[in-house]
């Protein structure tokens, strides 16, 4: 019996490992590629570790890549936070102040989360350049939090569906109104919800890439776009693209490692029935 | 209860004259700084062709150093991806203050035709350009209605690069026509060498332009543009067998690399010709720092010897453009002996003008100079001077179709189905 | 009173909200629909105020029967291969993984962080670091020199060997087949339930669509003029497998959370049946994972029928070989300035996103109201 599950254990945790290495292997060929100097960088030793280390590749990123970074906090810090506001007060309204139709309104929201961009880009851009907002992060931004309502208005919404009607009601009879009851047992029990949808719109919007190239100028491209060009170009030395990845994926892979649980939490959000 | 109401319209209030305001004040910057001395450039320009730019943008400050010049830059061969970007802010309202176009239908057909230039003649008559410029390529980028932009290079197409020490040890020679390259080619994969060197998407195109101009000859080359003979004709079957002879004889993985790997492949040995345009000369000589004429060598591309198939770059004034009066002092810099001799040896290509100083430019460029003002002047298809960039995208899918297809009835069919889609038949 | 207010309040709040869903979401597609409809796209399609004339479902017509449209064509398998194995291969992998985990092996929480962290990067990031990793000659190709084995020729991005092919000309027939046989199976499995006569019934479709398929199809018109040859492109590999890669997280965490819901009682009792842990998860936890599996299957054919930064990131928008609808409706629109047509394509994608989410959020719908 003993022996019989120790060959088990071995079994689980070799696969556990080959699958580890497996996942890790291309982030270690970005990090060693990125520290090479361009010279060193060949097909045929494309494993191998960086004989002298090469810092210059981040410092190079930086620079080509410094303003596209700068654009993509400013996008996803102010987009971020009006969506999670809308979201909040949505969620409350669709778990807490239910009114005639109340579940067919948000089923039509929600169907908002699952189209395919392409659809509305081209009327999305017109639109844009009559608001007089094309080209730059304002109207990035406004995309980003409209087409963002859907999905944090769910998060909420399974949040506070699972704060008891009784709190509720008692605060009611206390006298308490809209946004009395918002203000004095919502918002104080929201903490994890906020987490949760910041993670997750940060996450989205950091990451955005269709509208990025699409809607803005040159000036205003996010980091998606920068990166994009940085590896698009043809007679490129793979350490910049390399580093240039490592720069993109660094505040998203930083919240992901320090607040994992919330990420995933915001994952299977979007994916459990409302 | 009061003070619920009066938070909820607060909270209305603020998000609604949030929106309002961020587009407000956007809308509002982007009229203001119309004098404040911006200057934004948009171009495929980047890798080798970048430092080229460079200088001439620093040029322009030098000259107005109050204008602080934004270079835009959205790389992609040929500018495949600069092209689309480009398109999404004219549409969003949001025209760079000038852009690189290659000159001829490609500006024309889009641009042009949808009145978002801005007819350049006065320009050309204040600086006296009617003169410095070759007639045909003024033709190329005019319409009834007036000039539509400012060339600054003059690139060739169709030639053949090779490594003269090479084809000395394999023994075989430039061939004089396509028909010549088919029978040294299996030759040359007898000793392991791929006979001709391609590469990805457009690189093909690109071929095909240069087996046209062999077997079609310049003046069925032109008949094809103006609509007088047919895709699908005998003479337009025939070069898409040629091209399909050819192809048994490129490297494999052509869809994989880049037109620099394609050159690569003739600079390490590896691959006997290459056809590109004459921007890789400016690859080998500057990037792979290779003697002209010594470790690399060209000629025209097969049977094309005394035709010169052109194409240019060129820039022009969008209207609307946000800074115009910078615009226009980029586009009097751009034409002039000054700003194009300083950019062209760089770039690699030679000046549109015809009194520029050629001891400025390196070998390949005094002979493509040469060739340039006593040659016969053909425009090109892949790079925009003789179609429509409608053609010119569908053009891509005819390609696909040949390639999935080998069928040379196929894509001549299809080539000529596109022509009449886009008006050219 | 108090609380008739307040729902007025709720409803002012929520308002702002739903009138940009309206117009952002189904005005906007209303609006593409329109466009789809239209001839823009012919002349002067870039002028401040084009022009625009209805002209029906022509645009349609040319995507899936014109001539010169094959790449749409090409580009509509890809997509449905693109879906087909992402969504088998993340939900496999991510099984594996889940299952793995399960029993709470030490450094679990590690392994996890492992396995998720693709998940939380961009497509384009992804797809710069894999375009390099399977590099023609280098990267994943050269794995197998390091211990003595000669290098992988494969060329994972850029191969143009296409398998399982299909002449586009059959697709009616290959269409009613496929829906003759989901008949079949629908007669069959009543017929086993015991509705014998609801059996038999939904023999008929099936006979028919399978009589036209074999026999009747003959005498109906060619959709195309020439035969065209569709299938799976060998050079979308490379595609798929980053796109596992980065979305098994995701599978595996969606799994693990309902292994762990599995109750320790229902586990001992499958134990005490005398299961092993293979019978457990067969017979026991998978079919618990069900609506798992539901869920995920939408959420990853939605993002696979969309795909567009990972595949613009490895082999850029030319690359007609692993090319995807969503491509080819970015470089019809803005570079071929044929924004008529690229709104159909838009349309079709749509179309097909919507046949797997309506129905997903009309159950979801009913399940809240029940």
């Amino acid at each position: 019996m003993l022996k019989k599950l120790n060959w088990g254990k071995l079994v689980v945790y070799s696969a556990l490992v080959l699958f580890s290495l497996l996942y890790l292997m291309p982030i270690y060929m970005t990090i060693i590629t990125a520290l090479k100097h361009p010279v060193n960088i060949s097909l045929t030793t494309a494993w191998k570790l960086p004989g002298n280390i090469n810092w210059g590749s981040f410092a190079e990123a930086y620079n080509t890549l410094g303003p596209n970074f700068m654009n993509s906090l400013y996008l996803a810090v102010s987009a971020t936070v009006i969506s999670a506001i809308l979201g909040s007060l949505n969620g409350y309204v669709f778990s807490k102040w239910k009114f005639p139709g109340n579940e067919i309104v948000f089923t039509l929201v929600l169907f908002g989360m699952f189209i395919p961009y392409q659809i509305i880009l081209i009327p999305l851009f017109r639109v844009l350049r009559q608001l007089n907002l094309y080209g730059g992060i304002p109207g990035l931004a406004l995309a980003h939090i409209v087409y963002g309502i859907p999905i944090t208005s769910l998060i909420f919404r399974n949040f506070y569906a699972r704060i008891p009607e009784s709190m509720i009601e008692s605060a009611q009879m206390d006298g308490a109104g809209f946004f009395g009851i918002y203000r004095r047992i919502i918002l104080p029990l929201s903490a994890p919800g906020f987490v949760v949808v910041v993670i997750w719109q940060f996450t989205q919007i950091w990451n955005e890439f269709l509208w990025g190239i699409t809607l803005t100028r040159h000036s205003a491209n996010p980091i998606t776009v920068g990166l994009a060009q940085l590896a698009g170009g043809q007679a490129v030395s793979w350490n910049l693209p390399m580093a240039g990845s490592l720069l993109a994926a660094f505040p998203v892979l930083i919240i992901y490692i320090l607040m994992g649980r919330y990420f995933i939490r915001g994952l299977l959000a979007g994916s459990v029935k409302g | 209860m009061l003070t619920q109401k009066r938070i909820a319209l607060t909270v209305i209030t603020i998000l609604v004259l949030g929106l309002l305001g961020t587009s407000l004040s956007v809308g509002a910057s982007s009229h203001e700084d119309e004098l404040s001395g911006k200057l934004e450039i948009f171009s495929w320009w980047a890798g080798n062709e970048g430092p080229a730019l460079q200088a001439l943008i620093d040029l322009y400050e030098e000259n107005y150093p109050n204008v602080e010049v934004i270079n835009a830059t959205v790389t992609g061969g040929s500018g495949v991806n600069a092209k689309a970007v480009l398109k999404t802010r004219m549409l969003g309202g949001n025209p760079p203050d000038s852009f690189q176009v290659h000159a001829g239908q490609e500006l024309i057909g889009t641009w042009v035709a949808a009145e978002r230039m801005e007819d350049l003649t006065w320009l050309y008559k204040e600086e006296g350009w009617m003169d410095t410029f070759p007639d045909e390529l003024i033709d190329l980028i005019s319409t009834e209605d007036g000039i539509w932009s400012v060339p600054i290079t003059i690139h060739r197409s169709n030639v053949m690069w090779y490594v003269p020490d090479n084809l000395d040890k394999w023994g075989v020679e430039v061939p004089n026509s396509w028909d010549e390259f088919l029978e040294i080619a299996p030759e040359l994969e007898e000793k392991g060498v791929t006979p001709l060197a391609l590469g990805t998407n457009w690189t093909v195109n690109h071929l095909w332009e240069s087996v046209a101009l062999d077997v079609l000859g310049p003046d069925k080359w032109e008949a094809l543009w103006e609509g007088e003979l047919a895709f699908n004709s005998e003479e337009g079957i025939a070069v898409w067998e040629k091209l399909d002879e050819i192809m048994e004889y490129v490297n494999d993985d052509y869809s994989s690399l880049s037109w620099q790997q394609a050159t690569d492949l003739v600079v390490e040995g590896d691959a006997a010709f290459n056809v590109m345009g004459d921007w890789a000369a400016g690859y080998m000589s500057t990037v792979l720092e290779l003697e002209p004429k010594e470790e690399f060598g060209w000629a025209a591309s097969p049977g094309t010897d005394g035709v010169f198939m052109l194409l240019s770059d060129s820039f022009g004034l969008p209207k609307g453009a946000p800074h115009r009066e910078n615009t226009v002092a980029f586009l009097k810099l751009l034409g002039s002996k000054e700003g194009s001799d300083t950019f062209n040896p760089l770039k690699g290509s030679i000046s549109p003008r015809l009194d520029s100083d050629l001891s400025e430019y390196n070998v390949y460029s005094q002979s493509a100079a040469e060739d340039f003002s006593s040659d016969r002047l053909v425009g090109s298809l892949a790079h925009g001077a003789v179609a429509n960039e409608g053609f010119m995208n569908d053009f891509a899918e005819v390609m696909e179709i040949f390639l999935n297809s080998r069928s040379p009835e196929r894509a001549a069919n299809a080539a000529q189905a596109i022509a009449k889609q886009n008006d050219i038949q | 009173m108090q609380f008739k207010s307040d729902k007025i309040v709720a409803l002012l709040i929520l308002l702002p909200s739903l009138i940009l869903v309206g117009i952002f979401v189904y005005g906007f597609i209303g609006q593409t629909v329109y466009v789809s409809l239209t001839d823009w796209g012919k002349g002067a399609a870039l002028a401040k105020n084009p022009e625009m004339n209805l002209i029906g479902l022509k645009n349609y017509g040319e995507l899936f029967s014109g001539f010169l449209n094959s790449r749409f064509r090409q580009d509509l398998v890809n997509a449905v291969f693109y879906t087909l194995f992402l969504v088998s291969g993340a939900l496999g992998v991510g099984l594996i993984l889940a299952i793995l985990l399960d029993r709470g092996p030490k450094g679990e929480s590690v392994f996890r962080t492992i396995f998720l962290y693709p998940m939380s990067l961009s497509f384009i990031v992804t797809g710069t670091i894999w375009r390099w990793l399977l590099a023609p000659r280098g990267g994943i190709n050269r794995l197998p020199t390091m211990i003595g084995l000669p290098a992988i020729g494969f060329r994972w991005l850029n191969s143009r060997q296409s398998i399982l092919n299909f002449n586009w000309q059959n697709l009616p027939q290959i269409t009613a087949i496929v829906v003759g046989a989901a008949f079949l199976f629908i007669a069959f499995r009543q017929w086993r339930s015991g509705l014998k006569k609801k059996g038999l019934l939904s023999l008929i479709p099936t006979l028919i669509l399978l009589l036209w398929a074999l026999w009747g199809a003959r005498f109906t018109p060619e959709i195309l003029p020439t035969p065209e040859q569709h299938g799976f492109n060998l050079a979308t590999i490379g595609i798929i497998i980053t796109a596992i890669w980065q979305y098994s997280g995701y599978t595996m965490a969606l799994y693990l959370a309902g292994l762990r819901g599995i109750s320790e009682d229902l586990r001992e009792a499958a134990r005490l049946d005398g299961a092993n842990q293979f019978q457990y998860y067969l017979n026991v936890a998978i079919p618990i994972l069900k609506p798992m599996t539901m869920s995920a299957i939408i959420i990853l054919a939605h993002i696979s029928l969309k795909m567009f930064a990972l595949i613009f990131a490895m082999t850029g928008p030319d690359n007609a070989e692993t090319s995807h609808p969503a491509v080819l409706m970015y470089l019809t629109t803005f570079r071929a300035n044929n924004f008529a047509k690229g709104a159909a394509i838009a349309v079709v994608l749509f179309v097909m996103v919507a046949v797997f989410i309506v129905p997903y959020l009309i159950s979801a719908y009913r399940e809240r109201r029940a």
